[in-house]
C-alpha cells in the first residue's frame, strides 16, 4: 500500500491550485459589471452580449476555426504517415534526417519557425493570407501528431496484422481493417492537439499572415497588449470553456472506446 | 508480382510525402534565413539585396555570392544591445528552468505515489491548462498582477505589504508567467520516469539505514535522470526564444531575444538583421536540440 505524506498531498493541492486559480480569476472577472476590470461591480453578462456586436472579432473567430480545421486535418494525415514511416520501415535512407526534422520543431522557438516560413513565402513570391498560415500551422502540428501516433504504433501488437495477412487480407485491406481502427484513438488525439495548437498560435500566425486573415489570437493580442479589457475576459472565458468541454469529452470518449476495445481482445 | 510493386509504391509514398513536406517547409526556410542573414537591407520589395533571380540561370550565382556579406553578424557583435538580449534570454531560461525543476519535481513525485486510478485524473488535470491558449493564460496573469488586481488586494488585506507593489513590466512577472506556462512540460516527463521507479529500491536503501534525503539524492534522482533531462530541455529550449510572455508581462527596457527578432522584423523592418539574430539563436540552441532529439528518439524506441 502506497502512503501519501502530508508533503505529497500539499504538493499536489498547491500545484493544482497554481494551475487553475488564474483561469478561475479570469472567468470570474469576465462576469464583472464594472468597466474597470479590477473594481467589482456585481455580476453581469454584459461583456458577453457585447461580443456578439463585435463583427471583426467574430470574423477572426471564424477564420481561426476554419484554419484549425484545415491544418489539423492535413497535419494528422501527414503525421500518421510520418509515424508509420518511422516505426514500420526500419532503417530507410535518410531516416535520421527525417527523425531530426520531426523532433526539432517540437522545441524550436516559434519566432524562428515563423520568421523562416515567412521568408520562404516571400522568396517564392506567394501572396500571404489564410493558406500560408495553414501551411505554417500544418508543419508545426504534424510533428506533434507524429509523436502521438508513433507512441501508439510502438505498442502495437504486430501479430494482429500477421493474422490478418495469413487469412489472406491484402496489405491495404489489413491496414484499413486492422491497423487503422486500432490506432484510431491516437489519430483522434493527434487531430485534437493539432486543432488546439492552431487555434492558440499567435507568433507563427503573426509572421505568416496577410491581409484579410487576422486570426483570433492576433486580434486578442492587439487588444490586450496595452492592458486588460473586460470584453477580452469574456472572449478568453469562452475559449477556455470550449477547450475544457472538448478535452473532457474526448478523454471520456477515449475511456469508453478504450474499455470496449480492451473488452473485445 | 503486381501486388509487390503496389506495396513498394505505397511504402515510398508514405515516407516521401511527409519527408518532402518537411524539406520544403522546415529545412528550406532555414536555408533562406541563413541566406538573408548574409544580405543587405534595402528599400525594396522584398527589403533586402541580393535577390537570387532563378530566371537568370546558373551564371547569376557568382555575382550573387559576391554580394553576400557578414555585415549583419559584425553588427550583432558590435552592438551591446544584442549581446545583452542573448545573455538575458539565457539567464531567464536557466533560472526559470531551475525553478520549474524545483517546483515540478515534488508534484510529479506526489502524483506518481497516489493510487493508480487517481494518477490518470491528476495527469489530465496537469495537462488541461496546456490546452487553453498560452495567450489567454498570460492574459489571466495580467489581470492578477495589475496594480489593483487580486494579488495585491490579498497582500494588502493580509497586511503583508502597505503599498501595492508593481508586478507588471518586471522580471518577476516574467518568471511567474514562464513557470506557470511551462509547468506541465516539466511535470509530465518527470512523472513518466518516476512512475516506473521500482519502490523496492527505495525500501532497500531505507532498510540499509539511509536517511530520507540520502535516499532521494542517491537513488531517486539518479534513477529519474532521463525524465529530468527531458523536462529541462523541453522547457529550456523554447523559453530562450519565448516572445508572448516577456512581451505581455515584462518591461520593454531589456527585451529577450524573441522580442528582439520581433522588433527587428515588425518594428525596424530590418529583415537581414532579424535573420542574423535568428541564425545565432539557432546556433546557441543546436546542442540542446540535438541532445533532446536523441533522448526523444531513444525514449520512443525503448518502449
Amino acid at each position: 500500500m502506497r502512503r501519501l505524506s502530508a508533503f505529497n498531498v500539499a504538493a499536489i493541492l498547491l500545484g493544482i491550485a497554481f494551475l487553475y486559480l488564474p483561469i478561475a480569476v479570469l472567468v470570474i472577472y469576465s462576469f464583472n459589471a464594472s468597466r474597470l476590470v479590477a473594481v467589482w461591480g456585481g455580476w453581469s453578462t454584459h461583456w458577453y452580449a457585447e461580443l456578439f456586436n463585435d463583427a471583426p472579432l467574430l470574423e477572426s473567430a471564424f477564420i481561426s476555426i476554419r484554419l484549425a480545421l484545415v491544418s489539423a486535418s492535413v497535419a494528422t494525415v501527414l503525421g500518421t504517415l510520418a509515424a508509420l514511416a518511422l516505426v514500420r520501415f526500419g532503417r530507410f535512407r535518410g531516416r535520421l534526417a527525417f527523425a531530426a526534422m520531426i523532433y526539432a520543431p517540437l522545441v524550436m522557438p516559434e519566432v524562428i519557425t515563423g520568421l523562416s516560413l515567412l521568408l520562404l513565402f516571400v522568396a517564392i513570391a506567394v501572396d500571404r493570407g489564410f493558406w500560408t498560415v495553414a501551411i505554417a500551422h500544418t508543419t508545426m502540428a504534424m510533428c506533434f501528431a507524429t509523436v502521438i501516433v508513433q507512441s501508439r504504433l510502438v505498442d502495437f501488437d504486430l501479430s494482429l496484422e500477421e493474422a490478418a495477412m495469413d487469412l489472406g487480407a491484402t496489405p491495404s485491406r489489413t491496414f484499413m481493417s486492422v491497423t487503422l481502427p486500432l490506432i484510431l484513438p491516437a489519430i483522434a488525439a493527434a487531430w485534437m492537439l493539432a486543432f488546439a495548437l492552431s487555434l492558440d498560435d499567435l507568433v507563427i500566425a503573426s509572421f505568416t499572415t496577410g491581409p484579410g486573415a487576422t486570426t483570433l489570437p492576433i486580434r486578442i493580442y492587439s487588444e490586450v497588449r496595452l492592458g486588460v479589457k473586460p470584453e477580452m475576459n469574456a472572449v478568453c472565458s469562452i475559449m477556455v470553456a470550449v477547450v475544457g468541454v472538448a478535452v473532457i469529452a474526448a478523454s471520456l470518449l477515449a475511456k469508453i472506446t478504450g474499455a470496449r476495445g480492451a473488452g473485445r481482445i | 508480382m503486381r501486388r509487390e510493386r503496389g506495396v513498394s509504391l505505397g511504402r515510398k509514398l508514405i515516407v516521401r510525402v511527409p519527408y518532402a513536406w518537411l524539406l520544403a517547409f522546415f529545412l528550406l526556410p532555414f536555408l533562406i534565413v541563413l541566406k538573408i542573414s548574409l544580405s543587405q537591407t534595402a528599400i525594396a520589395q522584398p527589403p533586402y539585396t541580393p535577390v537570387l533571380d532563378v530566371a537568370v540561370g546558373w551564371h547569376g550565382l557568382i555575382p550573387f555570392f559576391r554580394e553576400l556579406s557578414f555585415d549583419n553578424y559584425i553588427l550583432l557583435g558590435s552592438d551591446p544591445l544584442y549581446l545583452l538580449s542573448y545573455v538575458k534570454s539565457l539567464e531567464i531560461a536557466a533560472v526559470s528552468t531551475l525553478i520549474l525543476l524545483v517546483v515540478g519535481f515534488p508534484i510529479a513525485y506526489a502524483i506518481a505515489r497516489t493510487p493508480r486510478r487517481w494518477q490518470a485524473i491528476l495527469v489530465v488535470l496537469t495537462v488541461l491548462p496546456f490546452w487553453t491558449s498560452l495567450l489567454i493564460r498570460i492574459y489571466a496573469w495580467m489581470n492578477i498582477l495589475q496594480r489593483d488586481g487580486p494579488l495585491n488586494e490579498v497582500l494588502m488585506a493580509l497586511s503583508i505589504v502597505r503599498e501595492p507593489p508593481v508586478w507588471l513590466s518586471t522580471d518577476t512577472a516574467v518568471y511567474i508567467g514562464i513557470v506557470y506556462s511551462y509547468l506541465p512540460f516539466m511535470v509530465l516527463p518527470l512523472y513518466a520516469t518516476l512512475e516506473k521507479l521500482d519502490e523496492s529500491l527505495l525500501e532497500a536503501a531505507a532498510d540499509l539505514g539511509a536517511r530520507r534525503w540520502k535516499i532521494f539524492w542517491l537513488v531517486t534522482v539518479p534513477l529519474s535522470m532521463s525524465g529530468i533531462i527531458a523536462g529541462v530541455l523541453l522547457c529550456f529550449i523554447p523559453i530562450v526564444g519565448e516572445f508572448v510572455i516577456p512581451d505581455l508581462l515584462g518591461g520593454s527596457r531589456s527585451p529577450m531575444i524573441g522580442q528582439t527578432i520581433w522588433i527587428e522584423f515588425f518594428g525596424n523592418k530590418d529583415w537581414p538583421a532579424a535573420s542574423a539574430v535568428a541564425v545565432v539563436l539557432v546556433c546557441l540552441l543546436v546542442t540542446p536540440i540535438v541532445i533532446y532529439q536523441n533522448q526523444a528518439m531513444r525514449a520512443v524506441e525503448r518502449e
